[in-house]
C-alpha cells in the first residue's frame, strides 16, 4: 500500500491481528493557520484547456456530490454524476432541518475560526485530524457567501441581514438556517448549480442509477459498475478519477433518521476493493427524535436540535410516573441536562444528551407507553415569547410532529427519544480527500470526516459543502496532475469485464435463491441486533455475541432469501437485498472496530470504560488514533492501520460541558 | 384495521396496466400509508408475488419522491400532507382504497406507481437558477434583503418538486411548480439580472415537455403538499409577458 509503512509489531489488541501499519494523513507542515493558503499556493495547477481532457465520476448528488460535480464542471472537467433517486434534487441532504455553521461572527459574540475549530475538535472528543478541521472552519465562511449568491433564502432579521441561532456544543450563535428546511434550501442551491452545468453540457447526470462496484485498474480507481434501477441494465463507466459522495451508513440499524434508500453499498464495495474503512464504530445517536411506535415502522423522524434553543428536556423525578405531563408539578420534574451540565444546559452535545436520556429511561423514569421517551417542553418559551414566535421559528417541525403523533406540541410537551442519525466513520482519506486507494476521492458524510467521534449539530452541511465547493476542486488536481499523459484503460481491459461479471453473478445469485424470508426481514434483524449490541452503549460480551451471529445470519441469507422477479426492469426487492447483503458484512466490521476500541469517546460508549459519574473515559495513551481497516476477505479479521493523531493547536483535554 | 386495495399494476411504460385487488390486514392506525404498503409488500413477496412498486425516500415530506393518487386525490388529499406523512388513522375499517400513479403525459409510467418526472429537472436546467460560479462571491451580508421578501422567496422555495400539482390539473400543467422556482428567485435581489431570460427559457421548456396551460381551476394549490399559492403563477405570467414584450422589441 502506497501510504502505509511496513507493519510494525505492537502489542496485540483483542479483535485485531496484532500487526499494524501507520498511515500518513499528508498534512502540510508549518503553522496550522497557514496550511491551506500555503497548500493552495503550492499545488500544481492544471491549465483550463487540459482540464477538459480529464473525466471525473462523482457518485452522489447530495450537498457534497452536487456541489463538487457543479464546481468541477465549472472548472472545465468532464463530469458524470450518479444518484439512486429519480432526481439529484432528492438526495438525502434535503432532509436536514436545523442549520449550517459558519465562523462569520455576524453576531459579534466572539466567534472566530479558532473557536469553531476548537468546538469541533472538542465536540469530536479529540479524535479528528486537526489540519482538516482547521481548514473546514476557515472555508465555512465562504460557504455562506456562496449560498447567498445562489439565492438560498436564509432567515433574516428585520434589518435585512442574516439571522443566526445556536446549536449544541457551542456557546456562540453561528448557525445559519432557512426555517426548518435548511438542508432542502442548500441542496436546491447546489442542484441548481448542477442543473446549469448539465444544461451547459459539462455534467452528464445519471439518476435512478446505483453504483454496485468499483473498478480498480493497476491499483488505481478508474471506474464503476452501475445498475439502472428502472431498466435493470448494468453498465460500466471509466474516468481518470472517482469521487464517492454517497452519504452515511446509519441504515445499518434499519431504523434511523436517514432516508430509506441511504446505504453503505458504494463505500463498502470500495472497501472490498482496497479502500480502508476508518472508525466505522463512530455513530451518532441523536437525542431528539420521535419515539418508535410499532414494528411496522420504517424510519424514525428527527425533531431538529434547534428546538433545544427554546425547548427544555425533562423526565419525571419519580420512577414509573405515568401521569400526563401537565399534571406533573414543576418540582417533580427533573430537567436533567440543566442539572448535570449547567454551563451548556439543554444545548449539551448530542452524545451526552442521548446518553442522559437513556440513563433516565434505564432508571425507570421514561415516559409514554413503552417507557422509552422523555419530554421536550416548550411551555416556558411559549409563556415568554408567545406562540406566534415559536410558530415562526419551528412551525414546520411542530406540524410534522402532529402529523406523525396526532399530538399538538404547543399544548403539551413533545415526546422524544434518541435515534441513529449520522455516521462519523467512513472511508479513510488524507488531506487531499483521497483514500489510500489512488484515484479514489471521498467527500461528505461518506468519508471518515472531520467530526472525530461525535459531530456537532449543523456541521455536516458545512462539511459537505466545504468538501464539494471549496476543497476537492483544488485537491483533486494533485492526483490528476500526477496522472498527466496517462490514458484511460481501454474499454476491453480485462478487469472491466471481470468486475462487471462479478456484479451480474451476484444479482443472479440473489434472485435465484427463492427461499422464504424477505430482504427487509433480514434488514430488520440486523438493525435490532446493531441497536442492541453496538448502539448507544456497547460492551465486550454484546459485541462478541453480535460477531458470532453475523456469519450465521449470512449463511441463512444465502439459503433462505426470497427476491421475487429477476434482474431485469425495476425490482424493489432486489434493490433492498443488495444493500442488505452489504450490511451483513459491514455490521460485522462495525462491531469489530467497537470491540477493539477499549475506551469510550464521543458516540462510542463502552460500558467498561466510564468515569465514576458515568461519563465517557477516553484513553489517549492507547487510542489517540484513527483506526483504518483493510479488508481481508469476508469472515476474515480485517487488518488495522493506524493514523496517529497529534494535537498541537487544541491541547488534549477532558471533554467537560459541566 | 383491514382494508381492500385496488392498485394500478403496470410492468413498464410499454405494457398495458390494470388494477389488481389486495387485502391489507392488521394494519396499525399509527402506521403511515407507505408503511401500510410495506406490510402488504412483505406479504406479497412471501407469496412469491412481486411487490407493488412505488418510490419513497425521506418519508418525512421533504424529498418529494413519494407520489401516488389515492381515491382520485394526489397524496390522498389531506391538506399540506405528502403520502409518506399520511397516517392510517384517516382511513376507516374495511374501506376500499384505489391507488394510482400520477397520470400526465409528461410523466410516463415506469412501473406500477413509479413515474418519470425528469421533465421537471429539464425545466430547472433551462433556467431555474442564478448563474454564479463557485468562489469570488461578495460577503453574504453585503446585500441586505428585506425580511418580507426573504419570507416570500422562502414560501415559494419550499416546493418539493413532487408533481402533485400536475397530477391534480386537468390540463397537466406544471405552472405551479415552475412559478414557485421563478417566485423564489425573483423575490431576491440576486435573482433580478436573469429574471426575464429565466421566464422565457423555463416557460418554453415547460411547453415543449407537453405540460398544459393554466386555466385557473386552482386544483394544484389544493393538492400541493407545501400549500404553495397560485399567486406565484400570476407573478410568473407577468414576468413572462414582460419578457416576451421586451424580446419582441429587441430590448433583450
Ligand atoms: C433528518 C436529518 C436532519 C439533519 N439535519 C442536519 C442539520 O440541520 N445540519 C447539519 O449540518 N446536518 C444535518 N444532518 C446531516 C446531513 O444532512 C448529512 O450528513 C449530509 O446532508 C450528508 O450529505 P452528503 O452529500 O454527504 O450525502 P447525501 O445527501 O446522503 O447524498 C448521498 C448521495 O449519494 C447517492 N448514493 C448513495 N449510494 C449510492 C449508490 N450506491 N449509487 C449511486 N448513488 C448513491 C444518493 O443518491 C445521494 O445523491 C441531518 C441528517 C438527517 C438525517
Ligand atoms: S418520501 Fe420524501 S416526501 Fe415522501
Amino acid at each position: 500500500m502506497a501510504t502505509t509503512t511496513a507493519p510494525a509489531p505492537t502489542t496485540q489488541r483483542p479483535g485485531t491481528n496484532g500487526a499494524n501499519g501507520t498511515l500518513d494523513g499528508k498534512c502540510p507542515g508549518g503553522p496550522i493557520e497557514s496550511h491551506w493558503d500555503h497548500y493552495k499556493a503550492e499545488i500544481k495547477l492544471i491549465n483550463p484547456a487540459n482540464k477538459r481532457k480529464y473525466q471525473v465520476i462523482v457518485v452522489g448528488s447530495g450537498l457534497a456530490g452536487g456541489s463538487a460535480a457543479a464546481t468541477l464542471s465549472e472548472l472545465g472537467y468532464q463530469v458524470k454524476c450518479f444518484c439512486y433517486q429519480d432526481s439529484p434534487r432528492r438526495a438525502h441532504s434535503i432532509a436536514a432541518q436545523g442549520g449550517i455553521n459558519a465562523a462569520k461572527n455576524y453576531q459579534n459574540d466572539g466567534d472566530s475560526v479558532y473557536r469553531l475549530f476548537y468546538d469541533t475538535i472538542k465536540g469530536g472528543d479529540f479524535r479528528a485530524r486537526e489540519a482538516n478541521v482547521w481548514r473546514l472552519a476557515e472555508v465555512s465562511r465562504n460557504i455562506i457567501d456562496q449560498c447567498v449568491a445562489q439565492g438560498v433564502p436564509f432567515a433574516r432579521e428585520y434589518g435585512g441581514l442574516l439571522a443566526n441561532r445556536s446549536f449544541g456544543g457551542a456557546q456562540v450563535s453561528r448557525t445559519f438556517y432557512a426555517r426548518g428546511q435548511t438542508g432542502q434550501q442548500l441542496l436546491l442551491g447546489a442542484y441548481q448549480a448542477l442543473s446549469a452545468q448539465i444544461r451547459a453540457g459539462g455534467v452528464k447526470m445519471f439518476p435512478h442509477t446505483e453504483m454496485l462496484d468499483l473498478i480498480v485498474v493497476d491499483g488505481h480507481a478508474k471506474g464503476i459498475v452501475v445498475r439502472d434501477l428502472w431498466t435493470g441494465e448494468i453498465s460500466t463507466h471509466m474516468a481518470n478519477t472517482v469521487v464517492l459522495a454517497t452519504g452515511g451508513y446509519g441504515n445499518v440499524f434499519y431504523l434511523s433518521t436517514n432516508a430509506r434508500g441511504c446505504n453503505v453499498t458504494a463505500t463498502y464495495r470500495a472497501h472490498k476493493r482496497g479502500a480502508f474503512f476508518a472508525n466505522p464504530c463512530y455513530t451518532q445517536i441523536h437525542p431528539t427524535c420521535i419515539p418508535v411506535s410499532g414494528d411496522y415502522q420504517s424510519k424514525l423522524t428527527l425533531m431538529s436540535e434547534s428546538l433545544r434553543n427554546d425547548g427544555r428536556v425533562w423526565a419525571p423525578k419519580k420512577q414509573g410516573d405515568k401521569r400526563p405531563p401537565q399534571q406533573i408539578p414543576e418540582d417533580e420534574r427533573d430537567y436533567y441536562l440543566e442539572r448535570k451540565y449547567p454551563s451548556y444546559g439543554n444545548l449539551a452535545p448530542r452524545d451526552i444528551s442521548s446518553r442522559a436520556a437513556k440513563e433516565a429511561c434505564d432508571d425507570g423514569r421514561g415516559i409514554g407507553e413503552s417507557g422509552l421517551g422523555v419530554y421536550l417542553d416548550f411551555g416556558d418559551a411559549i409563556k415568554r415569547l408567545g406562540e406566534p414566535v415559536i410558530r415562526e421559528r419551528y412551525g414546520n417541525l411542530f406540524d410534522m410532529y402532529e402529523k406523525i403523533t396526532g399530538e399538538n406540541a404547543y399544548q403539551q410537551p413533545m415526546r422524544i427519544f434518541p435515534a441513529v442519525h449520522y455516521t462519523m466513520g467512513g472511508l479513510w482519506v488524507d488531506y487531499n480527500l483521497m483514500s489510500n486507494l489512488p484515484g479514489l476521492h471521498v467527500i461528505g458524510e461518506a468519508n471518515f470526516s472531520d467530526h472525530g467521534a461525535n459531530r456537532l449539530g449543523a456541521s455536516a452541511l458545512m462539511q459537505g459543502l466545504a468538501d464539494g465547493y471549496f476543497i476537492l476542486p483544488y485537491t483533486i488536481g494533485v492526483y490528476l496532475s500526477s496522472e498527466a499523459g496517462k490514458k484511460l484503460p481501454p474499454a476491453d481491459h480485462p478487469t472491466i469485464g471481470t468486475v462487471r461479471k462479478e456484479v451480474e453473478d451476484r444479482i443472479k445469485r440473489l434472485t435465484s435463491i427463492k427461499g422464504k424470508r424477505t430482504p427487509s426481514s433480514f434488514h430488520r434483524e440486523i438493525g435490532l441486533m446493531m441497536w442492541d449490541k453496538c448502539g448507544m452503549a456497547r460492551n465486550r460480551d454484546g459485541l462478541q455475541a453480535a460477531l458470532k451471529r453475523f456469519p450465521e445470519l449470512r449463511e441463512e441469507f444465502y439459503q433462505n432469501l426470497n427476491v421475487t422477479g429477476e434482474g431485469g426492469g425495476a425490482n424493489a426487492a432486489l434493490e433492498i437485498a443488495g444493500r442488505v447483503e452489504d450490511y451483513l458484512e459491514f455490521g460485522e466490521l462495525m462491531c469489530f472496530d467497537a470491540l477493539h476500541r477499549e475506551e469510550s469517546c464521543g458516540g462510542h460508549f463502552r460500558e467498561e470504560y466510564q468515569t465514576e459519574d458515568g461519563e465517557a473515559a477516553r484513553d489517549d495513551e492507547n487510542f489517540a488514533y484513527v483506526a483504518a481497516w483493510e479488508y481481508k476477505g469476508t469472515g476474515q479479521n480485517p487488518y488495522l492501520h493506524k493514523e496517529m493523531l497529534e494535537f498541537k493547536k487544541a491541547h488534549l483535554a477532558v471533554r467537560n460541558y459541566k | 384495521m383491514n382494508l381492500t386495495l385496488k392498485v394500478w399494476r403496470q410492468k413498464d411504460a410499454k405494457s398495458p396496466g390494470k388494477f389488481e385487488t389486495y387485502e391489507a390486514r392488521n394494519i396499525s392506525t399509527h402506521a403511515s400509508f407507505l408503511e401500510m404498503l410495506d406490510v402488504v409488500n412483505e406479504d406479497l413477496i412471501s407469496k412469491g408475488i412481486e411487490p407493488i412498486h412505488f418510490e419513497s425516500d425521506c418519508r418525512e415530506g421533504i424529498c418529494g419522491t413519494c407520489s401516488m393518487v389515492i381515491d382520485g386525490l394526489p397524496h390522498g388529499g389531506q391538506p399540506g400532507t405528502t403520502v409518506c406523512q399520511l397516517h392510517m388513522r384517516y382511513f376507516q375499517e374495511g374501506q376500499v382504497v384505489t391507488i394510482e400513479p400520477w397520470r400526465a403525459k409528461p410523466f410516463p409510467v415506469v412501473r406500477d406507481l413509479i413515474v418519470d418526472r425528469s421533465s421537471f429537472d429539464r425545466i430547472i436546467q433551462a433556467g431555474g437558477y442564478i448563474s454564479v460560479r463557485t468562489g469570488g462571491t461578495p460577503d453574504a451580508n453585503a446585500l441586505p434583503v428585506p425580511k418580507q421578501n426573504a419570507d416570500l422567496a422562502m414560501d415559494a422555495a419550499q416546493c418539493i418538486g413532487c408533481g402533485a400539482c400536475v397530477a391534480a390539473c386537468r390540463n397537466a400543467s406544471g405552472m405551479l411548480f415552475m412559478s414557485a422556482k421563478m417566485g423564489h428567485l425573483s423575490y431576491l435581489p440576486q435573482g433580478q439580472a436573469e429574471r426575464s431570460r429565466r421566464a422565457l427559457a423555463m416557460v418554453r421548456q415547460h411547453d415543449s415537455e407537453g405540460f398544459g396551460n393554466c386555466t385557473n381551476q386552482y386544483e394544484c394549490e389544493a393538492a400541493c403538499p407545501k400549500e404553495i399559492s397560485v399567486a406565484y403563477i400570476a407573478r410568473m405570467n407577468r414576468d413572462y409577458a414582460l419578457a416576451s414584450a421586451k424580446e419582441m422589441a429587441g430590448v433583450e
